[in-house]
């Protein structure tokens, strides 16, 4: 089975995880790593596809009912209906195999890495040879405190941690594990929204050619690589606060032939050493939930100093809380803020993005939100069928706006 | 640098793990048991790898798998696996290992949260 395609009984299976492309910086996968991740994987979809619909079904016909009994009345925001449900005997199954899959597939993936991480640097830092321009890492770097603070999505070490000198394994390990959690929505280099953005400006603003484009925490660049693709003719700067993510995304780009970006380690809470309104076009994808509660004004602040007038800023994010969307939405939203370890993901999700591209010189006039499908190569058929799972969908908030002349 | 992928494998991620049963030690349980259902279907995996492959070129019989005893070298081998795979095992024991020795990384998710808001 290759592909997201629905089957004769009616059951979407995920592809492979041999589906995803073994660059040159790809850690190794022996037989039985590779299986382990296929039962992962098909765990995650089962989850998602037969499992956590019984949550909302659980929450409907007794957790709800019951609170309105003893209450006289129904939920009044989601922080109260986390604390009922949090008593129901399916939801606390359902969110402990849910936790668990998460459990593993880190342990998993980090014993794939951890094993070869030799290897793996000595990889990269073959590949970079005569490559040394596109990547420039800073040694006294203070990685942020917020990311010092938690391990986000259960990663041990985060981004950032380096075992030894020129280590990349988290980076390898968060590269061949994304397939899991997202089960192989994302497409077989794990890009499918940096190709979806791509092509949906182009589609969009046929005539905008930028010169310079600034995608901020680029990650190890899955998300940055498309759109260097998409715009030859522009220099492209990815910037992120993780050297290992630096590194690997470095050789990534360079074993998969794209040779128009540069990775560099930068605080975005100060870009001072790019000049004022030296961009065209600054991106960030699934970056600011993961940014914390003070940075993330001062980032917008940066990225509108940084962008030229004229110019586009677009930020791909899972969508905010509204007013319409229900209580049990949002909680199920906020699971992953509390129990996946994406701490800043509830409290990010709460602010209005009117006001954050404000702040980043944007004009209510001028702010547009669109919803963005991933491009998935893997979605050969009926792919579209895949339930969403709360955060896990495979379709992208997206907004922005362009700056004023 | 050559990193012990063993006991590094487990390490837990910041912050106090939520647990979801009233009894924290029956889900416990359940993630050894997950654990072991995944290696369940690993061996399911290899094997049918296996038997397809041999069924394609016809080369063994069932006795030898049955009559087969390691060399030292082999055994060595089969004894490394078996480690790992206990260290997969015990995952959240491991984990809770690591709660119980750096309480500075276990501090629970909202007062990090909190803490971050104001980063
Ligand atoms: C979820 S990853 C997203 C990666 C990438 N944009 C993608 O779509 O694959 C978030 C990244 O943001 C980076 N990051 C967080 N805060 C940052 C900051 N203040 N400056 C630079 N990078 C930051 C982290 O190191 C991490 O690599």
């Amino acid at each position: 089975m290759g592909e997201n395609k629905q089957n004769a009984i009616g059951y979407s299976l995920p592809p492979v995880w041999t589906k995803l492309k073994q660059h040159a910086v790809f850690p190794h996968f022996n037989h039985d790593e590779r299986a382990r991740y296929n039962f992962l994987t098909n765990l995650n979809r089962f989850l998602s596809a037969v499992i956590a619909p019984g949550v909302q079904t659980a929450y409907e016909q007794r957790v709800e009912p019951t609170f309105r009994a003893e209450h006289g009345r129904s939920f009044q925001n989601r922080h109260e209906l986390r604390q009922a449900i949090s008593r129901d005997a399916y939801y606390q199954l359902w969110a402990a195999l849910r936790r668990c899959t998460m459990e593993m597939r880190q342990q998993n993936g980090r014993a794939v890495v951890l094993r070869q991480a030799e290897e793996l640097a000595q990889r990269v830092e073959e590949i970079l040879r005569g490559h040394e321009d596109i990547l420039r890492l800073k040694p006294n770097f203070v990685v942020p405190a917020y990311l010092r603070h938690a391990d986000n999505h259960l990663m041990p070490g985060s981004y950032h941690t380096e075992y030894f000198e020129g280590d990349v394994a988290n980076a390898a390990n968060y590269d061949s594990g994304l397939f899991v959690t997202s089960g192989g929505m994302l497409g077989s280099l794990t890009d499918g929204g940096g190709r979806a953005i791509a092509q949906w400006v182009r589609e969009n603003y046929p005539d905008f050619k930028p010169k310079r484009i600034l995608d901020v925490g680029c990650g190890l660049g899955h998300n940055t690589l498309p759109i260097a693709e998409a715009f030859p003719e522009a220099e492209v700067w990815a910037i992120d606060a993780g050297a290992p993510m630096l590194r690997y995304g470095a050789a990534r780009a360079i074993a998969l032939g794209i040779k128009n970006v540069r990775f560099v380690q930068m605080d975005a809470e100060d870009m001072s050493e790019f000049p004022d309104g030296y961009f065209d076009w600054v991106q960030t994808t699934m970056f600011l939930h993961e940014t914390g509660g003070k940075a993330i004004h001062k980032i917008f602040k940066e990225i509108g100093r940084v962008l030229a007038p004229g110019g586009l800023t677009l930020h791909i994010e899972q969508p905010q809380y509204t007013p319409q969307m229900s209580y049990f939405e949002q909680f199920m939203r906020d699971w992953d803020a509390y129990y996946n370890a994406e701490p800043y993901w509830g409290h990010m999700h709460d602010l209005q993005p009117e006001d954050l591209m404000e702040e980043a010189g944007i004009p209510r006039a001028n702010f547009m939100q669109v919803g963005v499908r991933a491009v998935n190569d893997l979605d050969k058929a009926n792919g579209s069928q895949v339930r969403e799972d709360y955060g896990r969908s495979p379709i992208w908030n997206v907004f922005g706006g362009w700056k004023p002349k | 640098m050559k990193l012990n992928d063993i006991v590094m494998a487990s390490d837990k991620a910041k912050g106090a793990r939520p647990y979801f049963f009233d009894d924290p030690m029956s889900e416990r349980v359940l993630n050894i048991a997950m654990a072991v259902a995944t290696e369940v279907a690993v061996i399911r995996e290899r094997l049918d790898t296996i038997e397809r492959l041999l069924e394609a070129k016809g080369v063994l019989r069932q006795s030898e798998i049955e009559d087969f005893v390691p060399n030292d070298e082999q055994a060595e081998e089969r004894q490394l696996w078996h480690a790992r795979y206990v260290g997969r095992i015990l995952r959240i024991v491991k984990q809770e290992l690591d709660a119980v020795a750096n309480p500075e990384d276990n501090k629970p998710m909202h007062q990090i949260a909190d803490e971050i808001n104001e980063m």
